[in-house]
This record gives structure tokens, C-alpha cells and sequence, in this order.
């Protein structure tokens, strides 16, 4: 575990701490903290009902977390001071030239993506089934062109500004289209799309809201190999090109041990471990949760394990 | 598994997924085993089918058409009418045989031809061509009327202003239900507001038509927002009610408030519309003084038509406007997914008051034009059946088609006074037969026929607010129907 490698406890973008959420007596996430690096690809993993859906809830102010502090520094100068101050003040967010900071969990869903910057996908994709392709995210960068309608005012009497708006906000959504290679679609209803094109069509209209953080719900489900291969190097893209910051729920191992630079893994609403990919997939622990061992025999696994520790590299490639 | 490789296709893994991928390309297309062509050609169907129908009917008529009973001496006697029996079953061949062999048969039916109408005709934008000439007719009616029809002129005229505010108030409504998805069932509330607002500024403060219209407007759209905040979190059939009982909270506070809007015995004297201060009556002062044409009734007719033609057509621009706008695609946003909507930082809440209130200002317009032209108002014209025939033009018409509203109130308004003249029914069903009495009835099932034939709607397409190559319709199946259906 070399320093260097951990950019999100240096350089987080995103930090969880303490967060708890409880569904009546069902405890879904419990004390759960951790970090997301900037720039970081960070997978959250965990067998089904480990909470994971309801961590991204909490995230995009879809729940309100019971307890717990989340917050999203835009920018790398936000000092922990800041953080501090502006936690005691009460506000939901900070705007200043040290940095902006937002608390998360003080914020509501929408204006967690207008103003933090926060972008999902969801389990179930969420399209605009009867719209077009370009109508869909034209929706997404309606903040954006809202402003530029001048409430709709300026739009309805179609000054000049709006239209260049308009014409840029088309602009956008073709050259998105046409590097998920959509761009032959981009006049169908959404909802005749394919399921991996419906796929692709979610996280290229959550892009459009020109987030810092997208967070991904399974984005793999049901894809099959060659495009779950293709979503790999659409997220490295992502990542490279464009700098924004991943958090990806993921069932399907052969994505997350490649392209993450980070993993967490989730079990009953706990972190059980935490660390590069390598580190997660020797962890006992992990291996336990997910073949469902019980607590206890979790020391007699890693006693297993430890005798075998020759064949852990290749095996938990496919866990 | 490294060192076994097998030479087949399947055994890369790129061949296999290629192998999967075409397998599930072939199940998406067609199913691979069709059924096998009937084997009878088109006319010995229609033959057999023609047959099988006029047995039916020989069997079923027989005792009616074959026999007779007369009352002879002593009893009734029975005679034999074989000829009249047999005439029908052969017009029941023959009409079946018909009906079979042109219509119904599929290798080359009929309706083909009417298919490869609409076919040719798929590239034109054929709403736009019925919508132009809806258009010219709709601004020439009052000079077709008074040349083709000058018997029934002022009628016909009368009922083509209450076509046209219903047209309007659908327009209005279908910003809510059609766009927005929030089903509105007090939509009549807006229309009350705008009325009586118009009806207390103009006879209070002896304010004209024109000035008052913007103002009626914008206390209707006031009290969008004000229905607008309490609903903003129901959802479906709550929306519903609650909308509903709102509607008729206005009728009720109107009809109890009586030192204020004159209770159930209403507003008198509301003032008629002037042309730039130009009256239409008699005397000095007048629009027929004024041009120097002899004065007719006529002219405040055709005066109040072109008003409401004008306020239906700024309502239908405006909406397609919208429609292309930010607000309106956000709107359509909010009937296909809120949850989504919220996701790319759309405040739904603003989106969904927005959508109330332009809705509700429409209403308020349509309201105060319906004041100036009745000259009285009181809360019996406001009550919930105006929602609900309003409502049924905008499903009618297909949610959210403008031009399937126009078809629908068309149908809908000049049905039920179609109904009321329709006299000619009393040769079925006798000299008694009222046919104001079940116009209602019969307005009804005809509607519930049309509802079976096009569940979404006459007009069930949606055409989109944004093309990047190629305008394509989208199908009623795809298009969400939002909150409350
Ligand atoms: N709104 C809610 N009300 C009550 N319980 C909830 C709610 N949302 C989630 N839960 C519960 O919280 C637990 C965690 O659910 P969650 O959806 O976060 O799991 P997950 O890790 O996303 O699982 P999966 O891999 O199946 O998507 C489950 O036991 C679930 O039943
Ligand atoms: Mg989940």
C-alpha cells in the first residue's frame, strides 16, 4: 500500500463521514465513511442489500442521511478549516476563491446537481422514454439554457442570445451522441433504443449537466461483454479527458477490478474494506462477504487463505 | 482453460460474444417460424365467410321474415312468406360477400388503398396541411357564413364562438394534462377566477375589455401558483382530487360570498369589448357611425369571433413556442419522469408552478372573454361539468396535440348542439323521442366508441421540440402520460 497511490485520502473531492441511515428499525448504512480521490475512478461494491444504491441516495439528496456529513470540495484549495467553519455556520455551501465546499446532506436533490455539481444513474434507467435522444439531453442542460431564455422571456421573443445558447446546447449534446455513438439515433424515441444504448444514453445525459461527480448505478447491468468493454473506455474518457470524478456501484468484477483506481466494499451497511484493487481482492474479508460466510468463520477463511496465498492473484480476478 | 484452444468460433470469446450478439439480432426481428398462408384464395373465403353469415341469418329470421301471423276468423292464421325471407338472407350474403372480398380480406384490401394514402402522403407534414386549412377557414368563417348560410348566420356564428373558447381552454388545459402530466380536474376554477376578476374590475372600477384582460390573466395565473403550492407534492389520484374539490371551492366562496360577487344571482352589466373605443351598437359614436355602414347585429358577432380567434391563436403560440423552449421540454420532462427530472438538477417544483400558472392564465383569458360576451355571469356557469368536457376534449384530442383539441371540440361542442337539433330521430323512435332529453347519452357512447378506437386520443403522435437530421413522429405507446392516469 504505497502513499502515492492514495489520492483520496490526499486529494478527496468527496467525503462521507459517519453517515447512517435508517429505515424505521433497519439500519440500511451504518457509520460509514469514506473518501472519493479527484479524478479517481472509485467502485462501490458490496453483495445485494448492502446499501449501496441508498449510499448514492444519500449522496444526490434523495435521502436525507439520519446522520452523518457529506461533503464535495470542488476545488482543491478547500481546507479542512473551511470545511469546519462552514459545517458550525449552518449554511449548505460555501462559494469562495479559497475553494467552494457543499454540504451535502443540507442540500436538495436538484440543487445538488445545479449547484454542487453531483450527477447520477440510476439502477433502473431513468430515461425520458418518450422524448428523442437529442430531446434528452437537451432536458439535462436546462439550467443552463433557462438562464440564457432569460426565464423564458428572452426565448419566447427569441433574442439572439438564446438562440446561440440553444444552437451550443445542441452542439453539446451531438458531439456527446456521437462519442457514445448514438449520433445515428439521435432522432428516435428513447425508449426504442436498445437496453446498452439506453445504457449509454443515462450517463452521456448525466455528463450534459457538466457535473464534477458522476455517480453511476450499475452502469454494466446487463450489457454484454463487448459493451460492458466499451463502457470501460468510455469512463476512462470520462475520467481523462474531461476530469470528472467517478463513483460506480458494480456488480460485474471484470469492470470494476479494471478500471477502478479505488474500491470500497459494503456489507450490511458497513465498509469492510477500503483500497486499491489489488488490496480489496486479497482482503479475506471481502472474499467472506461474498461467498457469505458468517463473521465468525471469517478468521478460519483467512487462516485458508493465508496457506494459499499463491493462488489469491489469479482467483480473485473472478469474484 | 489457456492451453485448451479449440479451432471454432465459439471458443473465442470474440466469436462467441459476435455468435450471441447475431442470435439475439435474430430474435429481435421476426419470429423464425411463420405461420403457414391459408391456404383458401381470397374469394373462397369471402364465399365461405358470406355463407356462414346468411345461414346465420336464415336461422335467425326465420320466424320473423318467413312466417306470418294474421288475425283471421276464428284464431290467427299462418301464412308463408318465403320471398321476403329470402331477400334478406341474400342481402346479407351479398353485403358480407362484399364486405369480405374488398374490405377485410388482407392480400389486397381496400384500406390498402387508403394505406398507400397514407403512405405517399407519410413525408408531408399532413397536420400542418389540415392545421393551414383549419386555419383560413377559421379566419374567412364569419364572411362563408354570411355568404353560404345567411339563414342560419347568427346561429352558426354563436356556436363557433363557444367552439373556439372550448378550443381555447383545451389549449390552456392541455399545457397541465398534456404537457405537464398533472391532471387537473378543477381547471374550471381558472376560468371562474378570470371571469368574475374581469366582471369586478369592469363594473367597479368602469374599466374597459382591454384593460382588463391582462389583469384577468394574471389573477388566474396568481391563483395557479396559489392551487400550484398545496398540490406540488401529491401525486396521481390526489392530484386529482384535490384539484377537483378546488374547483369547486371557487364555485362555492362565489356563490356565498353574495356582498362580493353578487352570490348565485351573479354580475350584471358587464361591459361589452370596444374596437379602439368604437362601440357596437346603434347611434353616435358606434362602429357602424363610424365606417358609415348601416348597422347590423351581425357585426358584434363577427367583432367577439375574431377576439376569441385571436386570444386561441395567442394561446397556441405561445404553447408551441414553449414547447421549444426550456420550460416546455421540461415540462414534457415532467410527464415522462420526475424522479429524472430532479437527477439533472431541474427544480421540478418551478416547472410544475410554471406549467399552472401559464395553464391557468389561458383559462383566466378565456374566462374574462366569456363574461364580456355572455354580459352576465354567475357561479352556475362554472361548475364541474365545464372541467370534465373540457378535460375530455384534451383526451379526446390526444394529450398534448394541439390540433387533436381543435378536432375534438369541433366534435365535442358541435356534437352535443347537433344533438339537440337532431329531430330526425323521432321517426325510430317515435313522436315522443326528445332528443335533448338523451343527447347527453348518446354523447357519451359516442364517446366511449371513440375511446375504444384510439385509447390515446385522435391525434396520438407526438412530434418532437428539437430535431438534429430527421423529424420523426413518436407513438402515443412510448409517450408517458404522467401523474393521475
Ligand atoms: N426507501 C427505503 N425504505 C425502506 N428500506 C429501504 C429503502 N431503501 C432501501 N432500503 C433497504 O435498505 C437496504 C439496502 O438497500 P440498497 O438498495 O441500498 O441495496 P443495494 O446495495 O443497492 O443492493 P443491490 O445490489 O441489490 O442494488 C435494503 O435492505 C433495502 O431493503
Ligand atoms: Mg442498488
Amino acid at each position: 500500500m504505497l502513499k502515492q497511490n492514495r489520492n483520496w485520502t490526499d486529494n478527496p473531492i468527496l467525503s462521507v463521514e459517519h453517515l447512517t441511515m435508517r429505515f424505521g428499525g433497519l439500519v440500511a448504512i451504518d457509520d460509514l465513511s469514506f473518501d472519493v480521490g479527484r479524478g479517481d475512478i472509485t467502485a462501490l461494491i458490496g453483495p445485494n442489500g448492502a446499501g449501496k444504491t441508498t449510499v448514492f441516495n444519500c449522496v444526490t439528496g434523495f435521502y436525507k442521511p439520519t446522520e452523518g456529513r457529506i461533503a464535495l470540495r470542488r476545488d482543491q484549495h478547500a481546507t479542512d478549516e473551511a470545511l469546519h467553519e462552514l459545517t458550525r455556520s449552518g449554511r449548505q455551501y460555501s462559494e469562495t476563491d479559497k475553494g467552494s465546499i457543499f454540504l451535502l446532506e443540507r442540500m436538495t436533490d436538484f440543487r445538488i446537481t445545479e449547484v454542487a455539481g453531483v450527477a447520477r444513474t440510476f439502477q433502473n434507467i431513468r430515461l425520458f422514454g418518450g422524448m428523442t435522444v437529442l430531446e434528452n439531453l437537451l432536458v439535462a442542460q436546462h439550467n443552463k439554457l433557462m438562464r440564457a431564455s432569460g426565464l423564458t422571456i428572452g426565448g419566447l421573443l427569441g433574442l439572439p442570445g438564446y438562440r446561440r445558447a440553444a444552437d451550443a446546447a445542441k452542439d453539446t449534446a451531438i458531439e456527446w451522441l456521437r462519442r457514445v455513438d448514438l449520433l445515428d439515433r439521435a432522432d428516435d424515441p428513447a425508449a426504442d433504443l436498445p437496453y446498452g444504448a439506453q445504457r449509454r444514453l443515462e450517463i452521456v445525459r448525466a455528463l450534459c449537466t457538466d457535473p464534477v461527480l458522476l455517480c453511476l448505478d450499475e452502469p454494466a447491468a446487463g450489457l454484454n461483454p463487448r459493451e460492458s468493454t466499451e463502457l470501460n473506455t468510455l469512463l476512462k474518457y470520462i475520467r481523462d479527458e474531461h476530469g470528472v470524478s467517478v463513483l460506480l456501484i458494480e456488480h460485474d468484477m471484470g469492470v470494476v477490478m479494471e478500471i477502478s483506481d479505488h474500491i470500497i466494499v459494503l456489507d450490511y451497511g458497513k465498509k469492510i474494506s477500503d483500497g486499491t484493487a489489488a488490496a480489496v481482492r486479497s482482503d479475506p474479508k471481502v472474499i467472506a462477504a461474498y461467498l457469505g460466510v458468517d463473521d465468525e468463520e471469517v478468521d478460519d477463511v483467512e487462516r485458508d487463505l493465508n496457506v494459499k496465498t499463491g493462488h489469491d492473484a489469479t482467483a480473485g480476478g473472478s469474484l | 482453460m489457456a492451453e485448451t484452444n479449440f479451432p471454432t468460433a465459439t471458443a473465442y470469446p470474440e466469436g462467441a460474444e459476435r455468435l450471441s450478439e447475431e442470435q439475439r439480432e435474430a430474435m429481435r426481428g421476426e419470429p423464425p417460424f411463420a405461420e403457414a398462408p391459408p391456404t383458401d384464395s381470397r374469394l373462397v373465403r369471402a364465399l365461405k365467410e358470406a355463407g356462414i353469415t346468411a345461414g346465420l341469418i336464415a336461422v335467425l329470421t326465420v320466424f320473423f321474415f318467413a312466417f306470418k301471423t294474421d288475425i283471421a276468423a276464428g284464431g290467427l292464421a299462418l301464412t308463408a312468406d318465403p320471398i321476403q325471407w329470402i331477400v334478406w338472407i341474400a342481402i346479407a350474403f351479398v353485403g358480407r360477400f362484399v364486405l369480405s372480398y374488398l374490405v377485410f380480406a388482407n392480400d389486397k384490401p381496400t384500406v390498402g388503398g387508403w394505406k398507400k394514402i397514407t403512405a405517399a402522403t407519410a413525408g408531408w407534414p399532413v397536420g400542418k396541411v389540415i392545421g393551414a386549412i383549419l386555419l383560413l377557414v377559421a379566419l374567412t368563417l364569419p364572411f362563408l357564413l354570411s355568404t353560404f348560410l345567411p339563414s342560419q348566420n347568427r346561429y352558426l356564428l354563436d356556436l363557433s364562438i363557444l367552439i373556439l373558447t372550448y378550443v381555447m381552454l383545451g389549449w390552456g388545459l392541455n399545457i397541465v394534462v398534456g404537457l405537464a402530466g398533472l391532471l387537473d380536474l378543477g381547471y374550471v376554477a381558472f376560468y371562474a377566477v378570470g371571469a368574475y376578476s374581469f366582471a369586478l374590475l369592469a363594473t367597479n372600477f368602469d374599466l374597459g375589455f382591454w384593460v382588463c384582460l391582462p389583469m384577468a390573466g394574471l389573477f388566474a395565473a396568481l391563483w395557479g401558483v396559489m392551487l400550484g403550492f398545496p398540490v406540488l407534492r401529491l401525486r396521481g389520484d390526489y392530484l386529482a382530487i384535490v384539484t377537483l374539490a378546488f374547483g369547486e371551492i371557487i364555485r362555492v366562496v362565489l356563490l356565498n360570498w353574495a356582498n362580493f360577487t353578487g352570490g348565485p344571482n351573479g354580475i350584471l352589466g358587464i361591459p361589452k369589448p370596444t374596437l379602439f373605443g368604437l362601440e357596437f351598437n346603434r347611434g353616435a359614436g358606434s362602429f357602424s357611425d363610424f365606417f358609415g355602414i348601416p348597422y347590423s347585429p351581425i357585426q358584434r358577432f363577427i367583432f367577439l369571433y375574431y377576439i376569441i380567434l385571436a386570444l386561441a391563436l395567442l394561446t397556441n403560440f405561445v404553447t408551441m413556442r414553449m414547447r421549444k423552449l426550456p420550460v416546455g421540454r421540461a415540462w414534457e420532462a415532467l410527464r415522462e419522469d420526475e424522479i429524472a427530472c430532479r437527477s439533472l438538477g431541474i427544480n421540478t417544483v418551478n416547472v410544475k408552478l410554471t406549467a399552472f400558472a401559464t395553464g391557468a392564465m389561458f383559462g383566466g383569458f378565456a374566462g374574462s372573454f366569456f363574461a364580456t360576451r355572455q354580459g352576465f355571469i354567475s357561479p352556475e356557469s362554472f361548475t364541474f361539468i365545464e372541467s370534465a368536457i373540457i378535460l375530455a376534449i384534451v383526451v379526446l384530442g390526444g394529450l398534448g396535440s394541439q390540433l387533436g383539441v381543435v378536432i375534438a371540440s369541433v366534435v365535442m361542442i358541435g356534437g352535443i348542439e347537433l344533438l339537440r337539433n337532431l329531430t330526425g330521430l323521432q321517426a325510430i323512435f317515435g313522436a315522443g323521442f326528445d332528443p335533448t332529453e338523451y343527447r347527453m347519452l348518446i354523447f357519451g357512447l359516442a364517446m366511449v366508441l371513440i375511446m375504444v378506437w384510439k385509447p390515446r386520443g385522435l391525434v396520438s403522435t407526438r412530434s418532437p421540440s428539437a430535431i438534429y437530421k430527421a423529424k420523426k413522429k413518436i407513438g402515443a405507446d412510448l409517450v408517458a402520460q404522467g401523474e393521475g392516469h
